[in-house]
């Protein structure tokens, strides 16, 4: 897996989080986003499948603050498991396809082409209970949310002993109450 | 260190190394009774323990296999883990966040006090506040709990402080920093505290009390204890008189090991204990061991809980400093004009960004969930715990097809809430989004039960041996040379976090196991 974020790209892009992420695939499993803010490469997935899930990540979980690198990377990780896990494999595979196939349905185009997040998420919506919905929102609690990279990003500042706690470093400096 | 031979069969075998089994070893041994603890989990030291949320769950909790049923939330969002307690030398004293309260004195007397309540298996505790009051008293020293023997309070942190704002604003009277077993200065040969936060991933500076850090070492130091790591008790054994002679355990690499005792005390935590019992069935005792009343494993409690979190315009900084930094008391008392018997603590609580993400609302996604994760930085939390009922039919059973690593039958773990249960929760609810609404919260959350912490009544202490599985000693009713030493020995539940009493209680019963001994009756 390689995630590469454009930093440069970054700023650039952060108005337009809440729209489609993926830009297109390449050989070789390549997946980019808009501009080449960010490319990663799928290992075991397809790298349509890969795109796919990238988008339904920031869906489920849609922070503006988070560049899409974020939810990227977070995929990379079930690519990684679907390595020595077939089952695995297909029920992404087969995940990803049904989602397109809901948005076929409805738009005539694919997921990660849908051009409304509402529309989007009332897909997904219709498939929270099915056990690949389940999984990726369940990836996605630890692959975002510990991800130690994004802590700063939510104003989380992870471990504090080395630094000799807050005792002396704001445990108690509230102003506003 | 001190080494008994598996075959001296003068030695005390605690089963555990929490906070009854830990100070029950460290309280005989400084008494000369030699003793062994197995303890299941490995031994990891202060440096040892990590500011990482995820790292530190996977390094210290109790994750082998169990299974739940019943209505209660934990089942569906946590169907695997119906406890967050720790398998480690130390136990769940790694994991506490130090609040030590006594019990009220109303408490001791669930039943007489609360009267009928259909569906609950009240009973009055055998003992009372008056006995109870020296053992606190000498616990408190021991753990050297705030407020308590001249010792300050802690300093109140961000979470505290909004806590306490919204608590006046609302003229409730009995709020504070807590009565908390961790140093506001240095005591104990252990330092103060940093205000480090993380003091469920284990106190990295020593300052929070555990028996890891206090009561072992202690006991180790008199050469009269050995504490065995990796060692999981399978099977209490007896012989034909009906007396306990020791216990198998299976050891790091899953060989397995007679150790022979004088007495053997359980203190495996409410699930383990009864399950360790109901494992030990024999011909002699099918229904496992003391279990001629049918109590063991049934009236598990887990006090009802809930969390409020809630979101500011500006910054809290919640997860700086200890996590359960104050509290108030004021809902505490028995007050049945409010709906349901009993009371409950409002205590602060915590978390970082990753265990919000697991369990702010289980389950959760979409914009609305991303919001609370938004708005991480002006959060403040606070933890609803409360008397729950005990219920014969909330229990620990051992399953009929699941097994563990070493073939024996893993525990479920059922229960319901009561009525009265879910009446306080709601009850507790309202009066914690209140506190925050009062200092201007733009939202509040309802945040559902944590996998339990407070693992309770699985063997209850009982006046009557048809009532329940110990005497007022936590000596079992069957069988003289069998204790239990642990929160399953609780006969009704109370408001307050069970670690001080737990800890007064078996400091008492080193008294009494001591003097039985020196006595000849055991």
């Amino acid at each position: 897996m390689t995630i590469t974020p454009n930093v440069s790209r970054r700023t650039a892009l952060k108005g337009a989080v809440a729209g489609l992420i993926v830009a297109g695939t390449g050989a070789g499993g390549l997946v980019f986003g808009h501009g080449n803010a960010w490319a990663a490469t799928a290992e075991n997935l397809d790298a349509d499948t890969f795109a796919t899930l990238v988008q339904m990540s920031r869906d489920t979980y849609p922070h503006a603050r988070l560049d899409d690198s974020f939810y990227a990377e977070a995929v990379s990780g079930l690519d990684k498991a679907a390595k020595d896990d077939a089952g695995l494999k297909t029920m992404l595979t087969e995940g990803a396809a049904k989602l397109d196939k809901e948005a076929m349905g409805l738009k005539a185009a694919s997921y990660r082409s849908m051009s409304s997040e509402d529309d989007r998420v009332a897909i997904l919506k219709s498939m929270e209970a099915d056990p690949f919905f389940q999984k990726i929102r369940g990836n996605l609690v630890t692959g975002l949310y510990n991800n130690q990279k994004a802590w700063p990003l939510f104003g989380y500042e992870g471990e504090s002993a080395s630094k000799g706690g807050y005792i002396d470093r704001g445990f108690a400096d509230i102003d506003w109450l | 260190m001190t080494t008994f031979s598996k075959n001296d069969d003068s030695v005390v075998v605690i089963v555990g190394s929490g906070a009854g089994g830990g100070t029950l070893g460290a309280e005989l041994a400084m008494k000369g009774v030699k003793t062994v603890i197995l303890e299941a989990g490995g031994r990891h030291e202060t440096d040892d323990f990590q500011n990482d949320e995820w790292g530190s769950f996977g390094q210290i909790s109790w994750l082998d296999k169990r299974t739940t049923s019943g209505s209660w939330r934990v089942a569906k969002d946590f169907s695997g883990l119906p406890a967050w307690i720790v398998k480690a030398v130390g136990g769940s004293t790694v994991h506490w966040a130090g609040a030590s309260l006594r019990f009220q004195d109303h408490e001791w007397k669930a039943a007489t006090t609360y009267g009928n309540v259909p569906g609950a298996n009240l009973l009055d505790w055998p003992i009372d506040s008056a006995e109870m009051d020296p053992w606190y008293t000498k616990a408190e020293d021991r753990m050297g709990v705030t407020r308590t023997n001249g010792i300050p309070g802690l300093p109140g942190n961000n979470n505290y402080k909004v806590l306490e704002a919204g608590a006046k604003k609302l003229g409730y009277k009995e709020v504070h920093t807590g009565r908390m077993a961790i140093n506001s200065e240095p005591r104990d040969d252990r330092s103060a505290c940093m205000q480090i936060g993380f003091c469920f991933q284990g106190c990295k500076s020593g300052a929070k009390w555990s028996t890891l850090v206090a009561e072992i070492p202690k006991g180790e130091a008199t050469g009269k204890l050995e504490v065995r790591p990796n060692c999981q008790v399978l099977q209490i054994q007896h012989n034909d008189q009906g007396k306990v002679t020791g216990v198998l355990y299976a050891d790091k690499d899953g060989n397995q090991h007679v150790q022979l005792a004088r007495v053997v005390c359980v203190a495996g935590n409410s699930i383990e204990s009864p399950r360790l019992l109901l494992n030990s069935a024999s011909s002699k005792f099918p229904d496992g061991l003391a279990n001629s009343s049918g109590q063991v494993g049934r009236n598990y409690m887990r006090h009802m809980t809930g969390s409020v979190y809630a979101v500011f315009d500006k910054p809290v900084h919640m997860y700086r400093g200890t996590t359960m930094a104050g509290i108030i008391q004021d809902e505490a008392r028995h007050d049945p004009s409010r709906g349901f018997v009993g009371g409950y603590e409002m205590e602060t609580l915590s978390l970082g960004l990753p265990f919000m993400a697991a369990f702010l609302d289980p389950g959760g996604w979409g914009k609305d969930f991303a919001w609370w994760m938004d708005n991480y930085e002006n959060m403040a939390g606070m933890w609803l715990v409360g008397e729950d009922m005990p219920q014969e039919s909330n229990r620990i059973t051992l399953h009929a097809s699941e097994k563990d690593q070493y073939g024996l039958p893993v525990p479920n773990v059922h229960f319901d809430d009561h009525a009265n249960d879910i009446a306080m929760r709601e009850h507790a609810f309202g009066r914690g989004e209140a506190v925050y609404n009062a200092v201007g919260a733009l939202k509040t959350f309802r945040t559902p039960p944590y996998p339990s912490t407070h693992n309770l009544g699985t063997n209850r202490m009982s006046e009557k041996a048809s009532d329940g599985v110990v005497n007022k000693h936590g000596q079992t009713h069957d069988i003289a040379n069998l204790f239990v030493s642990d929160g399953s020995q609780f006969t009704s539940g109370a408001a307050e976090n069970p670690t001080l009493t737990i800890v007064a209680l078996a400091l008492r019963q080193a008294d009494f196991i001591a003097s039985e001994m020196s006595k000849g009756n055991l």
